[in-house]
């Protein structure tokens, strides 16, 4: 394990541990120029990062894009191979794991196996030297808040994964961290103890008011739960914000594809007028972009996109609402899925779109075969900057 | 249709049976059998004269073998003690090592620990004996230096029997600790540091009590075999520091004293199950098949 040169003696344990401060609305947690390079390849490459004091703030992205190992250089698992990372203004780049007030749930939960849940949890404490009555009254707390009283003396092996992730949990923020990490804490749960999971997450998170950061592939767990979220890909931000934001106003093509879904179609900026940017699509039509939600004046090759739910169906021959941009396709596949209807839809250039329609009952409902003129409003399209040639954005998605 | 299907029923349930009859037959002659025989001998009477043995129920045989030999049984518990505490000080950091640092290479590390063990028992006790002898490598070497006296030697003395039955045991020590060593999950360790925990208090309180079982099945795998060893004794230590397993060797085979010989060996075997019977008492007697 790198950083444990700097691991001194217990006793220095109190004097040199990271103070903790307020929690105004400063940033807790602040990465700069953050590269982690492994043999020759670069895991973190130039990271800049800023979580502020008291978020829930999720790095997103698919397994190898740098996520957990940006998490465990902050835990101190992990020595950067360039550049600094500061705790509440402290620089902790060359501190000790045990020397940082942070406290990680790691994916694998990392139970003691040879103690019981009473004593992992009051492992954090004992090597602080706490007293024995205040051990017991904080376990106690702890172990009331998440759910599991009378479960002082089962092992580890006898509790099922969910209340495992919990003793987790509990065993990490008993220490009461300035900053909670959590590695994908929830990929060992079923899709139903994970839903119930987040909403106590996010209710524990707000009774604690420590600063959490999650780690996750899972775009729907981030959404839901985060304050702000950073989206990464090859050790880099590809995107940052609150998850309405980003998912709303994608910045690169992988942020787009990576978080929900998106139409692109590959175009030329021809235009810049009135805060309107015009985009020729390779089927001729132009399309309209606000100047806002281009990230990129100066590279004339865009790639323009709109999410599938945001497109209106209408029939064959409409015109165009004004402040709307269209389309003019044939529906190929209309599929029912009970909330709404997924339909794919060949537009006159051969670009295949994606629509998602909800099911309200009443609107307009064609079906395969059929031609149809797609509209959806100038504010909610998009452009992002194309992928390289060489960058297949499968590429990284599975293990 | 019944016929078949019964007949395959009565299969079945004979099937372990069967299977497990070659090995049963195995233990039944060669160990259930034997063993048998030196228990009854150990309560015979034999006569010095024409080695033929009567059972007499001689119970007495038993402590007053313990009585007679004590110094001996001292002397072997000694020398198994020692070399048992110089094996698992020995092999503790090695097996540590090979477990945690060794990376893809840890079979290649082991199997080098084990080479040495692929020659024969004797040989390799002769091989020391000429290492350790007087105009040997190492004492000629440094007492040509003046680094030891002219007198000085090891063979024949207790430490040389200490240190061949260290060497000869270490991979019984060494094993068990790389099985324990290795199972220790790395993120556990991990966490400890996370929780506050120093390099000294995560070994002190995550490896080492992880590591308990395995050394405790060590210390058995060690201390039993060098408690009734001989040879080492016979080759490197002389005539003084007799251990038990040579007065066992020499009633069998000097004096012809067979009720003597195997009422010595009960007891050593009565001593080894005590050490088990504790060992799967203070944790289980499912453990002490992971680390056979």
């Amino acid at each position: 394990m790198s950083g444990q040169s700097a691991l001194r003696d217990e006793s220095e344990l109190n004097s040199g541990r990271v103070a903790t401060a307020d929690t105004s609305k400063t940033a807790d947690v602040r990465f700069e120029h953050v590269t982690k390079r492994f043999g020759d390849a670069n895991a973190v490459d130039d990271l800049n990062l800023e979580v502020r004091a008291g978020e829930f703030f999720s790095l997103l992205g698919p397994s190898g894009c740098g996520k957990t190992t940006s998490l465990r250089m902050l835990g101190g698992f992990e020595e950067p191979t360039a550049g600094r990372i500061f705790i509440g203004g402290q620089d902790v780049t060359d501190l000790a794991p045990y020397r940082r007030n942070v406290n990680t749930v790691f994916q694998s939960y990392a139970l003691f196996p040879h103690l019981d849940v009473f004593e992992n949890v009051a492992f954090g404490l004992r090597r602080q030297h706490v007293a024995k009555v205040e051990v017991k009254r904080r376990v106690g707390e702890m172990l009331e808040m998440v759910d599991l009283p009378n479960f002082e003396r089962r092992q580890p092996s006898q509790l099922s994964g969910g209340q495992q992730q919990r003793v987790a949990l509990a065993r990490a923020l008993v220490n009461q961290p300035r900053l909670l990490l959590l590695d994908e804490p929830m990929s060992a749960l079923d899709a139903k103890l994970r839903r119930q999971m987040q909403v106590e997450l996010k209710r524990i998170q707000s009774q604690v008011g420590i600063t959490f950061i999650y780690v996750t592939h899972d775009q729907e767990e981030a959404m839901t739960m985060s304050d702000r979220l950073a989206v990464m890909w090859h050790g880099k931000i590809e995107g940052m914000g609150s998850p309405k934001d980003v998912y709303d106003n994608p910045t690169s093509e992988f942020v787009a594809t990576f978080l929900g879904a998106s139409n692109l179609l590959s175009g030329e900026i021809v235009r810049t007028e009135g805060g309107m940017v015009s985009v020729a699509t390779s089927g001729g039509v132009e399309i309209r972009v606000p100047t806002s939600r281009v990230p990129d004046l100066n590279s004339s090759a865009v790639k323009v996109g709109v999410r599938p739910e945001k497109i209106d169906l209408a029939p064959e021959g409409s015109s165009p609402t004004a402040g709307c941009n269209s389309l003019r396709g044939r529906v190929r596949v209309s599929t029912f899925t009970g909330v709404g209807n997924q339909y794919i839809v060949e537009t006159e250039s051969g670009v295949e779109v994606t629509v998602y329609a909800q099911n309200l009952g009443s609107q307009f409902a064609p079906r395969s075969g059929d031609n149809v003129v797609l509209m959806w409003p100038e504010e909610h399209t998009f452009t992002v900057r194309p992928l390289g040639e060489k960058t297949e954005i499968n590429e990284l998605e599975g293990d | 249709m019944t016929e078949p299907r019964s007949r395959g029923g009565w299969g079945k349930r004979l099937a372990p049976y069967l299977l497990s009859l070659p090995a049963g037959l195995w233990l039944l002659l060669l160990f259930i059998v034997p063993l048998g025989a030196m228990l009854v001998m150990s309560l015979e009477t034999c006569s010095p004269a024409t080695g033929a043995c009567v059972m007499t129920w001689h119970w007495g045989e038993l402590p007053s073998v313990v009585s007679l030999y004590r110094a001996q049984f001292l002397t072997s518990f000694y020398f198994a003690a020692a070399a048992t505490l110089a094996d698992l000080v020995i092999s503790f950091p090695i097996a540590y090592w090979i477990a945690f640092h060794g990376g893809r290479r840890k079979n290649f590390f082991l199997l080098m620990l084990l080479v040495p063990f692929f020659v024969s028992f004797i040989i390799r006790t002769i091989v020391w004996e000429f290492v350790l002898s007087n105009n040997g490598v190492v004492l000629h070497t440094l007492k040509n230096f003046h680094l030891l006296p002219h007198g000085f030697h090891v063979l024949g003395t207790g430490f040389a029997v200490v240190a061949g039955l260290a060497y000869n045991y270490l991979p019984f020590t060494a094993l068990p600790l790389y099985v324990a060593l290795e199972r220790i999950d790395y993120r556990i360790l991990e966490a400890a540091y996370d929780l506050y925990a120093t390099r000294r208090a995560g070994f002190l309180r995550v490896i080492l009590p992880l590591t308990v079982p395995g050394i405790f099945a060590a210390f058995l795998l060690t201390f039993i075999p060098a408690f009734g060893d001989y040879v080492n004794q016979e080759i490197l230590g002389g005539t003084a520091n007799t251990m038990v397993g040579t007065v066992v060797q020499n009633q069998f085979l000097v004096n012809l004293d067979y009720a003597g010989g195997a009422s010595l060996s009960a007891v050593l075997l009565a001593i080894s199950l005590v050490g088990i019977f504790l060992y799967a008492r203070l944790l289980g007697s499912r453990t002490i098949e992971q680390y056979l």
